[in-house]
Protein backbone atom coordinates (compact mmCIF):
# COMPACT_ATOMS: atom_id res chain seq x y z
CA UNK A 1 0.00 0.00 0.00
CA UNK A 2 1.33 3.58 -0.72
CA UNK A 3 1.40 5.86 2.00
CA UNK A 4 -1.63 8.00 0.17
CA UNK A 5 -3.50 4.56 0.61
CA UNK A 6 -3.00 3.99 3.79
CA UNK A 7 -3.26 7.65 5.28
CA UNK A 8 -7.36 7.46 3.70
CA UNK A 9 -7.53 4.11 5.12
CA UNK A 10 -6.29 5.32 8.78
CA UNK A 11 -8.62 8.71 8.16
CA UNK A 12 -11.80 6.19 7.54
CA UNK A 13 -10.88 4.29 10.21
CA UNK A 14 -10.64 7.57 12.38
CA UNK A 15 -14.05 8.76 11.09
CA UNK A 16 -15.64 5.40 12.29
CA UNK A 17 -14.31 4.87 15.19
CA UNK A 18 -14.45 8.52 16.51
CA UNK A 19 -17.88 8.73 17.69
CA UNK A 20 -17.52 5.23 19.28
CA UNK A 21 -15.29 6.46 21.99
CA UNK A 22 -18.23 7.99 23.39
CA UNK A 23 -20.12 5.44 25.64
CA UNK A 24 -23.87 7.06 24.58
CA UNK A 25 -22.99 6.47 20.83
CA UNK A 26 -22.30 2.82 21.50
CA UNK A 27 -25.97 2.91 23.29
CA UNK A 28 -27.78 4.52 20.88
CA UNK A 29 -26.26 2.30 18.44
CA UNK A 30 -27.00 -0.97 20.01
CA UNK A 31 -30.21 0.19 20.42
CA UNK A 32 -30.60 1.90 16.87
CA UNK A 33 -29.92 -1.72 15.34
CA UNK A 34 -31.79 -3.09 17.73
CA UNK A 35 -35.01 -1.21 17.44
CA UNK A 36 -34.38 -1.95 13.31
CA UNK A 37 -34.27 -5.13 13.36
CA UNK A 38 -37.81 -5.23 15.82
CA UNK A 39 -39.63 -2.38 13.57
CA UNK A 40 -38.57 -4.43 10.07
CA UNK A 41 -40.09 -7.56 11.16
CA UNK A 42 -43.31 -6.16 12.63
CA UNK A 43 -43.35 -4.08 9.94
CA UNK A 44 -43.24 -6.91 7.37
CA UNK A 45 -46.89 -7.61 8.23
CA UNK A 46 -47.29 -3.58 8.70
CA UNK A 47 -47.26 -3.68 4.74
CA UNK A 48 -48.43 -6.62 3.90
CA UNK A 49 -51.36 -5.99 5.50
CA UNK A 50 -51.98 -2.53 4.63
CA UNK A 51 -52.05 -1.36 7.95
CA UNK A 52 -49.68 1.59 7.88
CA UNK A 53 -52.07 3.99 8.68
CA UNK A 54 -52.65 2.17 11.88
CA UNK A 55 -49.34 2.03 12.87
CA UNK A 56 -49.12 5.85 12.38
CA UNK A 57 -52.27 6.35 14.12
CA UNK A 58 -51.16 3.90 17.45
CA UNK A 59 -47.26 5.97 17.71
CA UNK A 60 -49.70 9.09 17.70
CA UNK A 61 -52.43 7.80 20.28
CA UNK A 62 -49.39 6.68 22.96
CA UNK A 63 -48.53 10.34 23.77
CA UNK A 64 -51.26 11.38 26.33
CA UNK A 65 -49.98 8.38 28.17
CA UNK A 66 -46.12 8.97 27.85
CA UNK A 67 -47.49 12.90 28.70
CA UNK A 68 -49.27 11.28 32.11
CA UNK A 69 -46.35 9.01 32.64
CA UNK A 70 -43.76 12.32 32.73
CA UNK A 71 -46.16 14.53 34.57
CA UNK A 72 -46.59 11.84 37.30
CA UNK A 73 -42.79 10.51 37.46
CA UNK A 74 -41.02 14.41 37.22
CA UNK A 75 -40.10 13.82 33.55
CA UNK A 76 -37.51 10.94 34.53
CA UNK A 77 -36.94 9.02 31.38
CA UNK A 78 -36.80 5.32 32.08
CA UNK A 79 -39.88 5.06 33.81
CA UNK A 80 -41.58 6.16 30.53
CA UNK A 81 -40.85 3.01 28.45
CA UNK A 82 -43.75 1.28 30.89
CA UNK A 83 -46.37 4.39 30.42
CA UNK A 84 -45.23 4.10 26.83
CA UNK A 85 -46.09 -0.02 26.83
CA UNK A 86 -49.68 0.19 28.85
CA UNK A 87 -50.59 3.20 26.42
CA UNK A 88 -49.60 1.11 23.35
CA UNK A 89 -51.55 -2.08 23.87
CA UNK A 90 -54.31 -0.76 25.08
CA UNK A 91 -54.89 2.16 22.39
CA UNK A 92 -53.89 -0.80 19.98
CA UNK A 93 -56.80 -3.46 21.46
CA UNK A 94 -59.33 -0.44 21.26
CA UNK A 95 -58.29 0.88 17.89
CA UNK A 96 -58.51 -2.81 16.66
CA UNK A 97 -62.22 -3.11 18.30
CA UNK A 98 -63.41 0.11 17.13
CA UNK A 99 -62.43 -0.52 13.45
CA UNK A 100 -64.46 -3.87 13.55
CA UNK A 101 -67.44 -2.60 15.58
CA UNK A 102 -67.49 1.37 13.87
CA UNK A 103 -70.28 2.16 12.14
CA UNK A 104 -68.05 5.37 10.05
CA UNK A 105 -65.59 4.35 7.81
CA UNK A 106 -62.24 2.46 9.79
CA UNK A 107 -59.67 5.05 8.53
CA UNK A 108 -61.90 7.94 9.64
CA UNK A 109 -63.18 6.59 13.24
CA UNK A 110 -58.97 5.82 14.08
CA UNK A 111 -58.26 9.28 12.37
CA UNK A 112 -60.66 11.10 14.50
CA UNK A 113 -59.52 9.38 17.95
CA UNK A 114 -55.80 9.45 17.24
CA UNK A 115 -56.09 13.01 16.51
CA UNK A 116 -57.83 13.60 19.55
CA UNK A 117 -55.48 11.89 21.68
CA UNK A 118 -51.95 13.45 20.05
CA UNK A 119 -53.82 17.07 20.67
CA UNK A 120 -54.60 15.93 24.73
CA UNK A 121 -50.73 14.28 24.66
CA UNK A 122 -49.36 17.53 24.09
CA UNK A 123 -52.16 19.84 26.01
CA UNK A 124 -50.57 18.21 29.19
CA UNK A 125 -47.40 17.83 28.00
CA UNK A 126 -47.34 22.26 27.67
CA UNK A 127 -48.66 22.09 31.09
CA UNK A 128 -45.59 21.97 32.14
CA UNK A 129 -42.73 24.82 31.61
CA UNK A 130 -39.60 23.58 29.90
CA UNK A 131 -42.07 21.04 28.01
CA UNK A 132 -40.71 22.43 24.29
CA UNK A 133 -37.32 20.23 24.50
CA UNK A 134 -39.25 17.20 26.46
CA UNK A 135 -41.93 17.42 24.06
CA UNK A 136 -39.88 17.28 20.90
CA UNK A 137 -37.74 14.33 22.11
CA UNK A 138 -41.49 12.05 22.40
CA UNK A 139 -42.20 13.52 19.12
CA UNK A 140 -38.93 12.48 16.98
CA UNK A 141 -36.84 10.69 19.95
CA UNK A 142 -33.66 10.73 21.38
CA UNK A 143 -31.65 7.64 20.72
CA UNK A 144 -28.44 9.29 22.34
CA UNK A 145 -29.80 9.86 25.56
CA UNK A 146 -30.54 5.78 26.03
CA UNK A 147 -29.79 4.21 29.51
CA UNK A 148 -27.85 0.99 29.87
CA UNK A 149 -31.47 0.20 31.66
CA UNK A 150 -33.20 1.52 28.85
CA UNK A 151 -31.39 -0.57 26.22
CA UNK A 152 -32.18 -3.68 28.72
CA UNK A 153 -35.84 -3.47 28.33
CA UNK A 154 -35.46 -2.80 23.99
CA UNK A 155 -33.64 -5.99 24.08
CA UNK A 156 -35.85 -8.16 26.34
CA UNK A 157 -39.46 -6.81 24.84
CA UNK A 158 -37.91 -6.42 21.30
CA UNK A 159 -36.70 -10.27 21.76
CA UNK A 160 -40.51 -11.14 22.79
CA UNK A 161 -41.72 -9.90 19.95
CA UNK A 162 -39.12 -11.32 16.81
CA UNK A 163 -40.03 -14.59 19.29
CA UNK A 164 -43.57 -13.97 19.13
CA UNK A 165 -43.15 -13.50 15.24
CA UNK A 166 -41.09 -16.79 15.06
CA UNK A 167 -43.57 -19.21 17.28
CA UNK A 168 -46.49 -17.98 15.12
CA UNK A 169 -44.67 -17.49 11.39
CA UNK A 170 -47.18 -19.83 9.79
CA UNK A 171 -50.34 -18.44 11.67
CA UNK A 172 -49.63 -14.87 10.86
CA UNK A 173 -48.91 -15.63 7.52
CA UNK A 174 -51.47 -17.67 6.34
CA UNK A 175 -53.88 -14.96 8.80
CA UNK A 176 -52.85 -12.24 6.40
CA UNK A 177 -52.55 -14.09 3.14
CA UNK A 178 -56.03 -15.73 3.58
CA UNK A 179 -58.44 -14.90 6.49
CA UNK A 180 -60.74 -17.33 5.17
CA UNK A 181 -58.77 -20.12 5.27
CA UNK A 182 -57.40 -19.39 8.82
CA UNK A 183 -60.69 -19.68 9.77
CA UNK A 184 -61.41 -22.26 7.57
CA UNK A 185 -58.70 -24.13 9.31
CA UNK A 186 -60.09 -23.40 12.65
CA UNK A 187 -56.89 -20.79 13.56
CA UNK A 188 -58.17 -18.61 16.63
CA UNK A 189 -58.37 -15.76 14.14
CA UNK A 190 -59.54 -13.11 16.16
CA UNK A 191 -56.82 -13.97 19.08
CA UNK A 192 -53.49 -14.10 16.72
CA UNK A 193 -55.06 -10.57 15.01
CA UNK A 194 -54.75 -9.20 18.40
CA UNK A 195 -51.92 -10.85 18.89
CA UNK A 196 -50.31 -8.86 15.91
CA UNK A 197 -51.83 -5.48 17.36
CA UNK A 198 -50.21 -6.63 20.98
CA UNK A 199 -47.18 -7.12 18.76
CA UNK A 200 -47.29 -3.95 16.96
CA UNK A 201 -48.35 -1.94 20.29
CA UNK A 202 -44.96 -3.11 21.88
CA UNK A 203 -42.30 -2.82 19.00
CA UNK A 204 -44.25 1.13 18.86
CA UNK A 205 -43.07 1.80 22.89
CA UNK A 206 -39.91 -0.34 22.31
CA UNK A 207 -38.86 2.15 19.33
CA UNK A 208 -40.08 5.21 21.17
CA UNK A 209 -37.03 6.69 22.25
CA UNK A 210 -34.68 6.19 18.95
CA UNK A 211 -37.42 7.34 16.37
CA UNK A 212 -39.93 8.98 18.74
CA UNK A 213 -43.41 9.39 17.58
CA UNK A 214 -44.26 11.22 14.97
CA UNK A 215 -41.41 9.18 13.21
CA UNK A 216 -42.56 5.93 14.22
CA UNK A 217 -44.01 4.38 11.16
CA UNK A 218 -41.05 5.33 8.60
CA UNK A 219 -39.20 2.38 10.88
CA UNK A 220 -42.07 0.31 10.78
CA UNK A 221 -42.99 0.77 6.93
CA UNK A 222 -40.06 2.26 5.20
CA UNK A 223 -37.32 -1.09 5.15
CA UNK A 224 -40.43 -3.57 4.57
CA UNK A 225 -41.67 -2.05 1.63
CA UNK A 226 -37.88 -1.53 0.19
CA UNK A 227 -38.16 -5.64 0.94
CA UNK A 228 -41.10 -6.02 -0.66
CA UNK A 229 -39.95 -4.32 -3.86
CA UNK A 230 -36.82 -6.89 -3.82
CA UNK A 231 -37.97 -10.14 -2.94
CA UNK A 232 -41.19 -13.14 -3.42
CA UNK A 233 -40.56 -14.79 -0.12
CA UNK A 234 -41.83 -13.56 3.01
CA UNK A 235 -38.81 -14.78 5.24
CA UNK A 236 -36.42 -13.05 3.12
CA UNK A 237 -38.89 -10.35 2.93
CA UNK A 238 -38.09 -10.07 6.50
CA UNK A 239 -34.41 -10.74 6.51
CA UNK A 240 -33.88 -7.90 4.03
CA UNK A 241 -35.88 -5.34 5.89
CA UNK A 242 -33.76 -5.81 8.85
CA UNK A 243 -30.54 -5.34 6.88
CA UNK A 244 -31.91 -2.04 5.60
CA UNK A 245 -32.98 -0.87 9.19
CA UNK A 246 -29.68 -2.24 11.09
CA UNK A 247 -27.56 0.06 8.27
CA UNK A 248 -29.96 3.10 8.78
CA UNK A 249 -29.71 2.53 12.14
CA UNK A 250 -26.17 2.67 12.21
CA UNK A 251 -25.27 5.13 8.86
CA UNK A 252 -28.35 7.38 10.44
CA UNK A 253 -25.96 7.91 13.91
CA UNK A 254 -22.78 8.71 12.28
CA UNK A 255 -24.86 11.38 9.98
CA UNK A 256 -26.24 12.70 12.61
CA UNK A 257 -22.94 12.70 14.72
CA UNK A 258 -20.82 14.27 11.58
CA UNK A 259 -23.94 16.34 10.35
CA UNK A 260 -25.28 18.02 13.61
CA UNK A 261 -29.06 16.48 12.73
CA UNK A 262 -31.56 15.13 15.20
CA UNK A 263 -30.55 11.13 15.20
CA UNK A 264 -34.56 10.13 14.53
CA UNK A 265 -34.63 12.11 11.36
CA UNK A 266 -31.41 10.86 10.17
CA UNK A 267 -31.97 7.58 10.90
CA UNK A 268 -35.05 7.94 9.03
CA UNK A 269 -33.44 10.04 5.91
CA UNK A 270 -30.86 6.80 5.19
CA UNK A 271 -34.04 4.44 5.28
CA UNK A 272 -36.07 6.75 3.20
CA UNK A 273 -32.90 6.87 0.59
CA UNK A 274 -32.35 3.11 0.54
CA UNK A 275 -36.06 3.03 -0.35
CA UNK A 276 -35.75 5.68 -2.91
CA UNK A 277 -32.81 3.94 -4.63
CA UNK A 278 -34.36 0.70 -4.72
CA UNK A 279 -37.16 1.78 -5.91
CA UNK A 280 -35.46 3.98 -9.00
CA UNK A 281 -33.17 1.01 -9.57
CA UNK A 282 -35.91 -1.55 -10.07
CA UNK A 283 -37.25 1.10 -12.82
CA UNK A 284 -34.16 1.24 -14.39
CA UNK A 285 -34.00 -2.21 -14.70
CA UNK B 1 -54.04 -28.36 19.54
CA UNK B 2 -56.73 -26.49 17.15
CA UNK B 3 -60.17 -27.53 17.30
CA UNK B 4 -60.64 -30.64 15.28
CA UNK B 5 -63.95 -33.15 15.86
CA UNK B 6 -64.74 -36.59 14.85
CA UNK B 7 -66.89 -37.36 11.93
CA UNK B 8 -70.31 -39.61 12.41
CA UNK B 9 -69.66 -41.56 9.04
CA UNK B 10 -74.00 -42.94 9.20
CA UNK B 11 -74.28 -38.77 8.66
CA UNK B 12 -74.41 -36.73 5.50
CA UNK B 13 -71.16 -34.83 4.62
CA UNK B 14 -73.16 -31.52 4.74
CA UNK B 15 -77.01 -31.33 5.53
CA UNK B 16 -78.42 -27.59 5.37
CA UNK B 17 -81.74 -27.13 7.08
CA UNK B 18 -84.05 -23.78 6.59
CA UNK B 19 -81.00 -21.55 6.41
CA UNK B 20 -81.16 -18.10 6.40
CA UNK B 21 -78.78 -15.09 6.17
CA UNK B 22 -79.99 -11.52 5.79
CA UNK B 23 -77.41 -8.24 5.20
CA UNK B 24 -78.93 -5.17 6.73
CA UNK B 25 -82.64 -6.31 6.78
CA UNK B 26 -81.80 -7.85 3.13
CA UNK B 27 -82.49 -11.47 2.68
CA UNK B 28 -79.38 -12.81 1.05
CA UNK B 29 -80.63 -16.77 1.65
CA UNK B 30 -84.12 -17.80 2.49
CA UNK B 31 -85.33 -20.82 4.12
CA UNK B 32 -82.13 -23.11 2.28
CA UNK B 33 -82.62 -26.78 2.72
CA UNK B 34 -80.47 -29.74 1.15
CA UNK B 35 -78.07 -32.42 1.61
CA UNK B 36 -75.27 -33.91 0.04
CA UNK B 37 -73.83 -37.07 -0.85
CA UNK B 38 -70.46 -38.16 -0.57
CA UNK B 39 -68.34 -38.04 -3.41
CA UNK B 40 -70.46 -35.66 -5.30
CA UNK B 41 -70.13 -33.14 -7.86
CA UNK B 42 -72.59 -30.23 -7.38
CA UNK B 43 -72.75 -26.88 -9.50
CA UNK B 44 -74.60 -24.05 -8.19
CA UNK B 45 -75.99 -21.92 -10.35
CA UNK B 46 -77.34 -18.30 -10.04
CA UNK B 47 -77.16 -15.32 -11.73
CA UNK B 48 -74.54 -12.61 -9.57
CA UNK B 49 -75.70 -11.73 -6.09
CA UNK B 50 -78.23 -14.99 -5.74
CA UNK B 51 -76.14 -16.08 -2.39
CA UNK B 52 -73.77 -18.49 -3.75
CA UNK B 53 -70.68 -17.25 -1.57
CA UNK B 54 -72.88 -16.43 1.36
CA UNK B 55 -74.16 -20.31 0.90
CA UNK B 56 -70.01 -21.30 0.99
CA UNK B 57 -69.36 -19.15 3.44
CA UNK B 58 -72.07 -20.57 5.92
CA UNK B 59 -71.27 -24.29 5.05
CA UNK B 60 -67.25 -23.69 5.58
CA UNK B 61 -68.00 -22.16 9.03
CA UNK B 62 -67.26 -18.55 8.53
CA UNK B 63 -70.45 -17.01 8.19
CA UNK B 64 -72.94 -17.70 11.40
CA UNK B 65 -76.50 -17.82 9.18
CA UNK B 66 -79.18 -15.70 10.74
CA UNK B 67 -81.52 -18.86 11.51
CA UNK B 68 -81.26 -22.41 10.64
CA UNK B 69 -78.42 -24.81 11.21
CA UNK B 70 -75.52 -26.42 8.90
CA UNK B 71 -74.21 -29.94 9.46
CA UNK B 72 -71.05 -31.90 8.21
CA UNK B 73 -70.96 -35.52 9.38
CA UNK B 74 -73.24 -34.66 12.42
CA UNK B 75 -72.25 -31.66 13.89
CA UNK B 76 -71.39 -28.05 13.24
CA UNK B 77 -68.50 -26.91 10.82
CA UNK B 78 -67.09 -24.53 13.39
CA UNK B 79 -65.04 -27.49 14.46
CA UNK B 80 -64.13 -29.42 11.14
CA UNK B 81 -61.01 -28.53 9.61
CA UNK B 82 -62.00 -31.16 6.66
CA UNK B 83 -64.07 -28.01 4.47
CA UNK B 84 -61.92 -26.30 2.21
CA UNK B 85 -63.17 -22.74 0.44
CA UNK B 86 -61.12 -22.10 -2.73
CA UNK B 87 -61.84 -18.33 -3.31
CA UNK B 88 -62.70 -16.11 -6.18
CA UNK B 89 -59.27 -15.26 -7.86
CA UNK B 90 -60.34 -11.41 -8.10
CA UNK B 91 -59.99 -11.73 -3.88
CA UNK B 92 -56.72 -13.15 -3.63
CA UNK B 93 -53.68 -10.44 -2.97
CA UNK B 94 -51.30 -12.00 -5.90
CA UNK B 95 -48.37 -9.97 -5.00
CA UNK B 96 -48.43 -11.35 -1.63
CA UNK B 97 -44.45 -12.26 -1.41
CA UNK B 98 -45.23 -16.56 -1.22
CA UNK B 99 -44.42 -18.75 -3.62
CA UNK B 100 -46.91 -22.06 -4.96
CA UNK B 101 -45.21 -24.66 -2.49
CA UNK B 102 -45.88 -21.59 0.31
CA UNK B 103 -49.60 -21.49 -0.62
CA UNK B 104 -49.85 -25.16 -0.34
CA UNK B 105 -48.05 -25.74 2.73
CA UNK B 106 -50.73 -23.12 4.18
CA UNK B 107 -53.08 -25.76 4.01
CA UNK B 108 -51.28 -27.78 6.45
CA UNK B 109 -51.25 -25.57 9.58
CA UNK B 110 -54.47 -26.89 11.11
CA UNK B 111 -53.12 -30.32 11.12
CA UNK B 112 -49.35 -28.41 12.29
CA UNK B 113 -51.34 -27.14 15.11
CA UNK B 114 -49.56 -24.01 17.04
CA UNK B 115 -45.75 -24.13 17.56
CA UNK B 116 -45.31 -26.87 14.84
CA UNK B 117 -43.27 -26.25 12.20
CA UNK B 118 -43.57 -28.41 8.50
CA UNK B 119 -41.73 -32.14 8.88
CA UNK B 120 -41.41 -34.73 6.33
CA UNK B 121 -44.74 -35.68 6.18
CA UNK B 122 -46.23 -31.51 5.83
CA UNK B 123 -43.57 -31.74 2.79
CA UNK B 124 -44.70 -35.23 1.49
CA UNK B 125 -48.36 -33.84 1.36
CA UNK B 126 -47.61 -30.71 -0.62
CA UNK B 127 -45.43 -32.71 -2.57
CA UNK B 128 -48.37 -35.27 -3.72
CA UNK B 129 -50.50 -32.21 -3.92
CA UNK B 130 -48.49 -30.17 -6.13
CA UNK B 131 -48.15 -33.91 -8.45
CA UNK B 132 -51.92 -34.53 -8.39
CA UNK B 133 -52.89 -30.58 -10.05
CA UNK B 134 -49.38 -30.59 -11.90
CA UNK B 135 -47.61 -27.87 -10.59
CA UNK B 136 -44.79 -29.66 -9.52
CA UNK B 137 -42.49 -28.33 -11.64
CA UNK B 138 -43.66 -24.51 -10.67
CA UNK B 139 -43.55 -25.62 -7.06
CA UNK B 140 -40.94 -22.12 -6.60
CA UNK B 141 -43.21 -20.13 -8.48
CA UNK B 142 -44.18 -16.29 -7.32
CA UNK B 143 -48.11 -16.94 -7.04
CA UNK B 144 -48.39 -13.64 -9.06
CA UNK B 145 -46.42 -15.05 -12.28
CA UNK B 146 -49.20 -18.18 -12.86
CA UNK B 147 -51.58 -17.92 -15.68
CA UNK B 148 -55.57 -18.23 -14.18
CA UNK B 149 -55.33 -22.36 -14.64
CA UNK B 150 -52.41 -22.89 -12.78
CA UNK B 151 -53.74 -20.25 -9.71
CA UNK B 152 -57.22 -22.01 -9.58
CA UNK B 153 -55.07 -25.61 -9.54
CA UNK B 154 -52.86 -24.27 -6.71
CA UNK B 155 -55.63 -23.59 -4.69
CA UNK B 156 -57.15 -27.26 -5.65
CA UNK B 157 -53.73 -28.58 -4.34
CA UNK B 158 -53.70 -26.39 -1.10
CA UNK B 159 -57.20 -28.14 -0.43
CA UNK B 160 -55.29 -31.28 -1.18
CA UNK B 161 -52.72 -30.16 1.48
CA UNK B 162 -55.94 -29.53 4.13
CA UNK B 163 -56.99 -33.03 3.48
CA UNK B 164 -60.09 -31.53 2.59
CA UNK B 165 -63.28 -34.27 2.34
CA UNK B 166 -65.55 -30.91 1.07
CA UNK B 167 -64.32 -28.60 -1.58
CA UNK B 168 -66.25 -25.38 -2.27
CA UNK B 169 -64.93 -23.72 -5.36
CA UNK B 170 -66.44 -19.86 -6.38
CA UNK B 171 -66.36 -19.83 -9.94
CA UNK B 172 -63.16 -21.35 -10.24
CA UNK B 173 -63.89 -21.72 -13.95
CA UNK B 174 -64.95 -17.85 -14.48
CA UNK B 175 -62.05 -15.91 -16.78
CA UNK B 176 -59.82 -18.92 -17.73
CA UNK B 177 -59.40 -20.12 -21.32
CA UNK B 178 -61.58 -22.98 -22.72
CA UNK B 179 -57.95 -25.17 -22.31
CA UNK B 180 -57.78 -24.51 -18.42
CA UNK B 181 -61.51 -25.20 -17.67
CA UNK B 182 -60.91 -28.24 -19.13
CA UNK B 183 -57.70 -29.08 -16.96
CA UNK B 184 -59.62 -27.79 -13.96
CA UNK B 185 -62.99 -29.48 -14.83
CA UNK B 186 -61.00 -33.07 -15.94
CA UNK B 187 -59.28 -32.54 -12.18
CA UNK B 188 -62.39 -32.63 -10.49
CA UNK B 189 -62.93 -35.88 -12.04
CA UNK B 190 -60.01 -37.26 -10.65
CA UNK B 191 -61.25 -35.85 -7.24
CA UNK B 192 -64.23 -38.08 -7.01
CA UNK B 193 -62.08 -40.51 -7.45
CA UNK B 194 -60.61 -40.00 -4.15
CA UNK B 195 -64.66 -39.23 -2.85
CA UNK B 196 -63.67 -35.81 -2.23
CA UNK B 197 -67.52 -33.72 -2.58
CA UNK B 198 -67.01 -30.72 -4.90
CA UNK B 199 -69.47 -27.74 -4.44
CA UNK B 200 -68.67 -25.28 -7.45
CA UNK B 201 -70.30 -21.87 -7.72
CA UNK B 202 -70.24 -21.02 -12.04
CA UNK B 203 -72.20 -19.10 -14.41
CA UNK B 204 -71.93 -21.76 -17.08
CA UNK B 205 -74.93 -23.72 -17.63
CA UNK B 206 -73.17 -26.34 -19.99
CA UNK B 207 -70.39 -27.10 -18.57
CA UNK B 208 -72.75 -27.24 -14.79
CA UNK B 209 -74.89 -30.08 -16.99
CA UNK B 210 -71.92 -31.85 -18.73
CA UNK B 211 -69.79 -32.60 -15.68
CA UNK B 212 -71.54 -32.24 -12.92
CA UNK B 213 -74.36 -34.89 -10.66
CA UNK B 214 -76.50 -32.76 -9.60
CA UNK B 215 -77.24 -28.73 -9.91
CA UNK B 216 -78.27 -26.67 -7.57
CA UNK B 217 -80.09 -23.17 -9.29
CA UNK B 218 -80.03 -20.66 -6.40
CA UNK B 219 -81.56 -17.11 -6.43
CA UNK B 220 -81.29 -16.62 -2.80
CA UNK B 221 -83.46 -19.24 -2.11
CA UNK B 222 -83.54 -22.61 -3.70
CA UNK B 223 -85.11 -22.23 -7.09
CA UNK B 224 -84.52 -26.28 -8.07
CA UNK B 225 -82.19 -28.85 -6.76
CA UNK B 226 -81.15 -31.98 -8.70
CA UNK B 227 -80.29 -33.96 -12.05
CA UNK B 228 -79.50 -31.46 -14.90
CA UNK B 229 -81.83 -32.42 -17.30
CA UNK B 230 -84.79 -32.26 -14.54
CA UNK B 231 -83.36 -28.91 -13.35
CA UNK B 232 -82.68 -27.15 -16.54
CA UNK B 233 -85.80 -26.32 -17.55
CA UNK B 234 -87.07 -22.82 -19.10
CA UNK B 235 -89.33 -22.30 -16.07
CA UNK B 236 -86.72 -22.98 -13.57
CA UNK B 237 -83.88 -20.54 -15.54
CA UNK B 238 -86.56 -18.13 -15.77
CA UNK B 239 -87.44 -18.24 -12.31
CA UNK B 240 -83.69 -18.10 -11.03
CA UNK B 241 -82.53 -15.23 -13.70
CA UNK B 242 -85.77 -13.58 -15.11
CA UNK B 243 -86.70 -10.30 -14.25
CA UNK B 244 -89.50 -9.91 -11.74
CA UNK B 245 -91.03 -8.20 -8.95
CA UNK B 246 -90.55 -9.30 -5.55
CA UNK B 247 -91.49 -7.53 -2.55
CA UNK B 248 -88.62 -6.99 0.14
CA UNK B 249 -89.38 -5.51 3.64
CA UNK B 250 -92.76 -4.03 2.20
CA UNK B 251 -90.94 -2.43 -0.83
CA UNK B 252 -91.13 -3.47 -4.65
CA UNK B 253 -87.48 -3.66 -5.52
CA UNK B 254 -87.47 -4.67 -9.09
CA UNK B 255 -84.87 -7.29 -9.42
CA UNK B 256 -83.50 -7.93 -12.66
CA UNK B 257 -80.90 -10.77 -13.30
CA UNK B 258 -76.87 -9.80 -12.85
CA UNK B 259 -77.48 -6.84 -10.43
CA UNK B 260 -74.23 -7.24 -9.62
CA UNK B 261 -75.02 -6.23 -6.24
CA UNK B 262 -72.47 -8.50 -4.95
CA UNK B 263 -71.79 -6.82 -1.44
CA UNK B 264 -72.19 -9.91 0.41
CA UNK B 265 -68.27 -10.12 1.39
CA UNK B 266 -68.14 -7.01 2.68
CA UNK B 267 -70.14 -8.08 6.00
CA UNK B 268 -68.65 -11.03 7.99
CA UNK B 269 -70.89 -10.37 11.04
Amino acid sequence: MTAVTTGKMTTLINLLTAPLQYEFMVRGMFAAVLVGIVCAVVGTYVVLRGMAFFGDALAHTILPGIALGYLITGGARDVLFWWALGTAIVAALGIGAISKNSQIKEDTSIGVIFAGMFALGIALISTVKSYAVDLSHFLFGDVLSVSTQSLWLIIIFGGLVLLTVFAFYKEFMTLSFDPILAATLRLPVGLLNNLLLTLIAVTVAVSLQTVGVALMVAMLVTPAATAYLLTHRLSTMMFIAVIFASLSGVIGLYLSYYLSIASGAAIVLTATFFFLMTFVGKRVK
Amino acid sequence: MYPHTDHQTNQPILDVKNVNVRYNGRAALEEITFHLHEGERVAVVGPNGAGKSTLFKVVAGVLQPNSGEVNIFGSKPGRHVCIAYIPQRSQVDWSFPVNVADVVMMGRSAKLGPLNFPRKKDRDFVHHALETVDLSDLASRQISQLSGGQQQRMFIARALAQEAELMLMDEPLSGLDTPSQEGILSLLDRLKKENVTVMVATHDLDQAASHFDRIMLLNHHIVAFGNPKDVLHTDNLLKAYGGKLKPVDGQNILNTDDCCDDGEDDHTH
